[in-house]
């Protein structure tokens, strides 16, 4: 492994944790909130990626830069008010189902309107190329846009929970929502609001994560049950442990599909030989590029061995 | 009230209303090849019969212990494989008949879900659904890089005619695989419905209801969670062997995949799952929905989406909570004013279906056989899908079809208050005596 395999992937690790951690953090803040785990959460990520797609195509990227995760805010806000509030009096599992039936319906639409392949999402002109070049390795512009939005995400959610007077209506709602209420702030409205940003971060994800990567209709599902281990290993409704097992997850993703060693090669460099007949031939041939995929689910299985509470999560049950 | 507690708990030497269920519910799986003879109803049948098991087996965890699954099919289809080489293995040399072959794939469920729960039953609620999310990712992709045991895309096939015929039986002939099921279908829903009575049957409920009075109670609610599992994970595995015999193949993009725990869930629930019959309804739908719905219209997923988030909204308790409710009022001999009511509902929500269905239909026909030309078949007509006049007519129908049922439910919302207030007076006036 050189310097400039390293940096490169790492560059590349960190890029895509920070789109990781741009969903992480809408579906922990709706999750710490409400208590509901949103599993149409990535649902809304595609719909960023197609709106953005209809809308660059009428008025061109920057625009749909903003109104894209305005409209998926707006339908998440609506699914809220109209849907999930409705059945919040019936506890956390119907909630969760409700969101589950709402995933396969955006899925189906998606299908419906934009058929079922792949859709030319292309970059902008200003952000194809690459941003500059280390050790003859080019590192795309698109790849550093995605770390700049998410920085600039991270940092403005952090001021308005914070420093604002909304963001201290929405965290007094989060730990009392009987108080906050009984002091005349609309507390039903806050949680809609929280959820349609939540919708809105996942779909300016969508915007930037869909011309980076790939627009199709199984992209929900990819990343769907990623996002739900990094939540699990960051520690359930804690913020900064998303932030942690984000970019854990990403840079242990990216170095994986680059690495061509298996436990044969271990084997090897120790001096043992493993015939071909031998009974665990067939595992013991596995790269770890192969095994890329499982990677974040083993995580999730000794993080819950070792630490079930997670990286930085509080103690539960 | 605490005696009025015990004397409910009073033994009863004869239940003679249980045995008449049961004895039709088995009446039910002899019969029912007899009456519906085609082959088609047969494979249904045969479906029906282990999902029956599986769907039930799903329940025990969210119905009964409040564990919200999305990797079920990881046991079932495990379960599967394992089953599959063992008839590999059978048809080889070792000696295991075919009809003890769902045992084995009980146990090889068993055995993983013993393995998997003691992980992701650590915890509870929301956690455990993403956790058993994750662990389902983790066997299907697992099954894509093992293709020597797992077949890979292609799968695994076997041969369920092996070893010799026993007084004519070698489960050549499809009914002969029906009444495997059958009979594996009626003993394990049997144990399944004594194991909600059996003592840990019933703490499990507690966990579910409770879990902090179940700890200070003094039982240990994650070995609780991970003893149902197991026996979820037994009888998840019994329903992939069946379902190995009856398919003769098994690939692990399917049978494992997070899309299959999925379907389990949502039928599992639209059956309903605060009931011990619901998954039987649930299992009945799937089969329904996923042969002949899907027949019928290639918007199936759209429509089932649909139903399954109204569903949710409306009717948490699924279909067999919305038969039990009017089981109710049928006792209390107040079913025949509200039957004008579901008579009108059915027929103007018939009309509201009808009007969305055709936009929706047309929608399809634009987007997918759109080299067909405009022209498609809707209910025996010919509808122009691009002309503006069937669209208008689709809102007519639907904007019509709302009104109406608007209208009716009202009235239904009214006297359904009505008669529920009186049976709560009448309740206590019974009390009262």
């Amino acid at each position: 492994m050189n310097l400039e395999f390293f940096t490169i992937s790492m560059l590349n690790g960190i890029s895509y944790g920070l789109l990781l951690f741009m969903l992480s953090s809408g579906l922990t803040l709706i999750f710490s909130m409400m208590g509901v785990l949103n599993f149409a959460h990535t649902s809304f990520y595609m719909l960023g990626a197609y709106f953005a797609y209809t809308i660059s195509k009428a008025i061109g990227f920057w625009p749909a830069l903003f109104v894209a995760p305005l409209a998926v805010g707006a339908l998440g806000s609506l699914f809220e008010r109209y849907s999930l509030r409705r059945v919040h009096k019936f506890g956390h599992v119907p909630e969760l189902l409700v969101t589950f039936g709402l995933s396969y319906l955006i899925l189906e639409v998606v299908q419906l309107v934009w058929g079922r392949s792949t859709v030319p999402y292309g970059l902008p002109e200003q952000l194809q190329g690459p941003l500059f070049t280390l050790y003859g390795t080019q590192f795309p512009k698109s790849r550093s846009f995605i770390m700049l939005v998410a920085l600039l995400m991270l940092a403005s959610v952090w001021l308005l929970l914070t420093r604002t007077r909304i963001g201290l209506v929405i965290q007094a709602a989060l730990t009392h929502p009987e108080m906050a209420e009984a002091l005349g702030h609309n507390v039903p409205r806050v949680f809609m609001l929280v959820f349609g940003g939540g919708a809105a971060l996942a779909g300016l994800a969508g915007v930037i994560g869909g011309n980076t990567y790939v627009t199709e209709p199984a992209m929900a599902g990819s990343v769907g049950s990623i996002i739900f281990v990094v939540v699990v290993v960051g520690g359930m409704g804690s913020l900064a442990g998303a932030f942690l097992a984000s970019l854990l997850i990403g840079v242990l993703q990216t170095f994986a599909v680059a690495l061509d060693y298996s436990m044969l090669t271990a084997l090897a460099g120790l001096g043992v030989q493993v015939s071909e007949s031998s009974a665990l031939y067939s595992v013991l041939k596995l790269t770890i590029s192969q095994v890329a995929p499982i990677l974040p689910y083993l995580l999730l299985v000794l993080m819950l061995i070792f630490r079930p509470k997670g990286l930085l999560g509080k103690r539960e049950d | 009230m605490s005696s009025n507690n015990i004397q409910s708990y009073g033994f009863k030497p004869l239940n003679l209303g249980r045995i008449v269920i049961w004895a039709l519910f088995a009446l039910a799986l002899i019969v029912a090849p007899l009456l519906f003879k085609s082959s088609l109803a047969l494979t249904m049948l045969s479906q029906i019969g282990y999902l029956i098991i599986i769907c039930l087996s799903y329940n025990m965890l969210l119905g009964q212990g409040g564990m919200l699954s999305f990797g079920h099919a990881v046991y079932t289809g495990l379960g599967s494989f394992i089953a599959i080489h063992a008839m590999n293995m059978a048809g080889k040399g070792m000696s295991i008949p075919v009809s003890l072959i769902p045992i084995v794939g009980g146990l090889a469920g068993m055995g993983f879900a013993a393995l998997l729960g003691w992980v992701t039953t650590k915890k509870s609620g929301t956690t455990f659904a993403m956790i058993t999310m994750g662990v389902g990712e983790l066997v299907a992709s697992m099954a894509l890089m093992l293709p020597d045991f797992f077949g890979g895309e292609g799968g695994i096939t076997t041969n369920r005619v092996y070893g010799q015929s026993f007084m004519g039986i070698s489960f050549g002939p499809q009914i002969q695989v029906y009444y495997l099921i059958a009979f594996y279908c009626f003993v394990c829903t049997a144990a399944m419905f004594a194991f909600t009575g059996t003592p840990l049957g019933r703490i499990l409920n507690a966990v579910r209801d409770n879990p902090e009075r179940v700890e200070f109670i003094g039982y240990n609610t994650q070995r609780v969670r991970y003893f149902a599992f197991i026996i979820a994970g037994f009888f998840a595995g019994v329903g992939g062997g069946l379902a190995t015999i009856n398919f003769e193949i098994v690939t692990g993009a399917d049978s494992l995949s997070v899309i299959r725990s999925g379907g389990y869930l949502l039928f599992t629930f639209l059956g309903g799952a605060t009931f011990f019959f619901g998954p039987i309804i649930g299992a009945v739908l799937l089969v329904f929905a996923s042969v002949l719905l899907s027949e019928l219209s290639k918007a199936w997923l759209l429509y089932l989406g649909l139903v399954f988030l109204f569903m949710v909204m409306y009717a948490p308790g699924g279909i067999a909570s919305l038969v039990m409710l009017n089981v109710r009022l049928a006792r209390f001999g107040r079913l025949k004013p509200l039957l004008s009511c579901y008579l009108g509902m059915a027929l103007t929500g018939s009309v509201v279906v009808l009007g969305a269905a055709s936009m929706i239909e047309m929608l399809y026909h634009l987007q997918l056989n759109a080299a067909l030309g405009p022209e498609m078949e809707f209910l025996h007509l010919r509808v122009n899908a691009e002309a503006t006049a069937s669209w208008l007519c689709a809102v007519a129908v639907l904007a019509v079809g709302l009104g109406l049922f608007e209208l009716v439910r009202r009235r239904f919302v009214a006297r359904w208050h009505h008669i529920q207030e009186e049976i709560e007076k009448e309740i206590k006036r019974t009390e009262a005596h």
